[in-house]
């Protein structure tokens, strides 16, 4: 199958500052991708080109379409949320649902309902008089019921608590997600979304820094746990990091064969966390 | 232009009025409704203070002459003072309207920018051609349609008062209706209304842009760059170039920018002194009222000031689409 997403040379300056910097990648069909950065790397940049909602050069290929010139072919296709607070306040749940169900072409109105059903939104009532939660609710279950291709979440969870943001994770992979679906998804909550991806993606400074599967991540990316006397044999392999703990050392080794780091001691796959601080070593320095 | 243009133009619509559901329908609803009860006040104050001196006080200044016309058995003019009674219900709902429109207008573009909603719209397979044209028809169609039916419903039970009141003086309702015209005041208003949005289309369309390209505050932008470019043409007579006076400016710019949208004001400053003056003649039911009939308020129709107002909306409405779909708030 041809890739959802194509990108080549995508660049995107903001005055001085390249939001995004002759960025290329490209995503496959029914992948769950994690697009994981500090803040004011570029991600949310590099969403808002594939929405077609901010203007970039380069070549993008969004499901076949150019999003600077088809951006009202490619949303029928294309479902995002962004952040928690943009559903408008004034409407009501009845409302909301009946407008997207007349103008969507893909919308499935049980789905909907059904999904509605299991929480405690009241069809009269109104995004100001609800929780953060329940706004993500009910904007879940609006593009749940969206038969879409391509689905991405710009900081979905974000000051959700945790039973909110394992729910919607949850809903998400059970209810949605699909081999012919592909979701995109930036987060500081990168614990949350570890073990749903299966691609991860690194930016910094508007460059992409890792791309990889996570099978790959797992077999380039090794933490071996040393003791004191072998952390001086440890450090000549270039660990790309090295913190303390309880008198013992942990290593993060990049590349570096698993025989020759299992004779340093126990060895583990990292935390994407751990592999994110890492990685991201001295950015606001 | 197929079906799914008009069935996502008709839910844009109607998401228009379910926002906007106060200024849409309420406040021309509370509007009439505080007409009548003032009008009702203003009649039982007279009535009683009437009885208790023995003598015929009207309610609303028109309700005397009414009576005295009637003694003189000039019905044209009964009939003009019941229209006028209709009208009356009218004219405080053309103000009302006229704010409700320029500051839906203005926010129409940029409130959800500023709650960052748009992102949800923008999500949504809808293109921004669409959503400008809804908000174009909301303001121009919806809003004054909505705004005609109260106030014909407000008239009709004003005249109804009116002609209650007098036939407690011994006069027959039923003759008394029979000299109003309810169904010419009914297509006079409802047939203002499409060269309404034609008259008003700069004035929305240049609230719109400014809606749609403001960072903040659209409203002081919208005001602010008329005036000043009107007070430097002013300054440095630069109308002087063109053989005009900086009044022009004033009433040909500024004032079709910011006024047009109030309804009314195409007649008012659409047609020059000498066309009024031709208009009115000096026929007395002609004065007021002929204003009001539309044969005259289309003569509208055959003025340039019209058409190159229109010309320039649809540029600025052109101008409002395109920040619509680039304006970046990053």
């Amino acid at each position: 199958m041809s890739a959802v997403i194509t990108a080549t040379g995508l660049s995107k300056h903001y005055k001085q500052t390249a939001a995004l910097d002759n960025v290329s990648f490209s995503i496959e069909p029914g992948r769950i991708v994690g697009l994981i950065g500090p803040n004011g790397a570029g991600k949310t940049t590099a969403l808002k080109a594939i929405l077609g909602l901010t203007d970039f050069t380069g070549k993008l290929d969004v499901l076949g379409y150019d999003p600077r010139q088809q951006r009202d072919k490619l949303m029928g296709e294309v479902c995002f949320i962004a952040d928690v607070a943009v559903l408008p306040r004034w409407i009501r749940v009845r409302e909301a649902v009946d407008f997207v169900a007349h103008v969507h072409p893909r919308f499935d109105r049980a789905k909907c309902d059904a999904f509605l059903a299991r929480t405690k939104l009241q069809p009269n009532q109104r995004v100001r008089q609800m929780s953060k939660g329940m706004i993500v609710q009910l904007h879940l279950a609006l593009v749940m019921a969206i038969d879409a291709r391509l689905l991405i979440l710009d900081e979905p969870t974000l000051g959700l608590d945790i039973l909110y943001r394992k729910q919607f994770y949850q809903n998400l992979l059970e209810d949605y997600f699909d081999e012919n679906k592909t979701i995109i998804v930036t987060t500081h909550q990168v614990e949350e979304v570890e073990h749903i991806l299966t691609d991860l993606m690194f930016i910094r400074d508007g460059r992409i820094v890792l791309d990889a599967d996570m099978e790959a991540v797992g077999e380039r990316f090794i933490e071996v746990l040393v003791n004191a006397d072998q952390a001086t044999a440890a450090r000549q392999l270039k660990p790309i990091d090295e913190h303390q703990v309880f008198g013992k050392s942990i290593f993060l080794f990049d590349g570096v064969p698993k025989e020759q780091l299992q004779a340093l001691g126990e060895t583990r796959r990292p935390s994407i966390s751990d592999l994110f601080v890492a990685t991201m070593k001295g950015t606001y320095a | 232009m197929n079906a799914t243009f008009w069935n996502n133009l008709y839910w844009l619509v109607k998401r228009e009025f379910w926002e906007h559901r106060g200024g849409f329908f309420w406040a021309p609803v509370i509007t009439g409704g505080i007409f009548l009860l003032l009008n009702l006040m203003g009649i039982i104050t007279a009535e009683v203070l009437g009885a208790s001196h023995g003598i015929h006080i009207g309610a609303n200044g028109g309700l005397r002459h009414v009576i005295e016309q009637m003694d003189a058995g000039d019905m044209s003019r009964v009939g003009f003072a019941l229209d006028i009674a209709m009208y009356s219900a009218m004219g405080l709902l053309i103000v009302v309207l006229g704010f409700v429109v320029f500051f839906y207008c203005l926010g129409a573009l940029y409130d959800d920018r500023r709650d960052r909603s748009i992102l949800f719209w923008k999500s949504l397979p809808i293109s921004d051609a669409s959503t400008v044209l809804s908000k174009v028809i909301s303001a121009t169609v919806l809003a004054p349609v909505i705004a005609v039916i109260v106030g014909v419903i407000a008239g009709v039970l004003q005249l109804l008062m009116v002609v209650v009141t007098l036939s407690f003086h011994g006069l027959n309702v039923w003759q008394l209706l029979g000299y109003a015209h309810p169904f010419r005041v009914l297509t006079n208003l409802v047939g203002y209304i499409p060269l309404y949005v034609l008259w008003a289309l700069p004035a929305v369309g240049w609230l719109m842009l400014c809606s749609a390209w403001a960072r903040s505050k659209p409203f002081l932008w919208a005001v602010a760059l008329p005036v000043a470019t009107g007070l430097l043409v002013t300054w440095f007579g630069i109308m002087g170039l063109f053989n005009q006076s900086p009044l022009w400016f004033w009433h040909n710019i500024v004032q079709r920018a910011l006024f047009s949208v109030f309804p009314g004001t195409g007649s008012m400053f659409g047609l020059n002194a000498e066309g009024l003056a031709r208009h009115s003649g000096n026929n007395f039911d002609d004065m007021g009222l002929g204003l009001m009939n539309l044969s005259n308020t289309y003569q509208l129709l055959g003025s340039p000031a019209l058409w190159i107002g229109v010309l320039a909306g649809i540029a600025l409405l052109a101008g409002a689409t395109w920040f619509r779909r680039w304006r970046d708030e990053a």
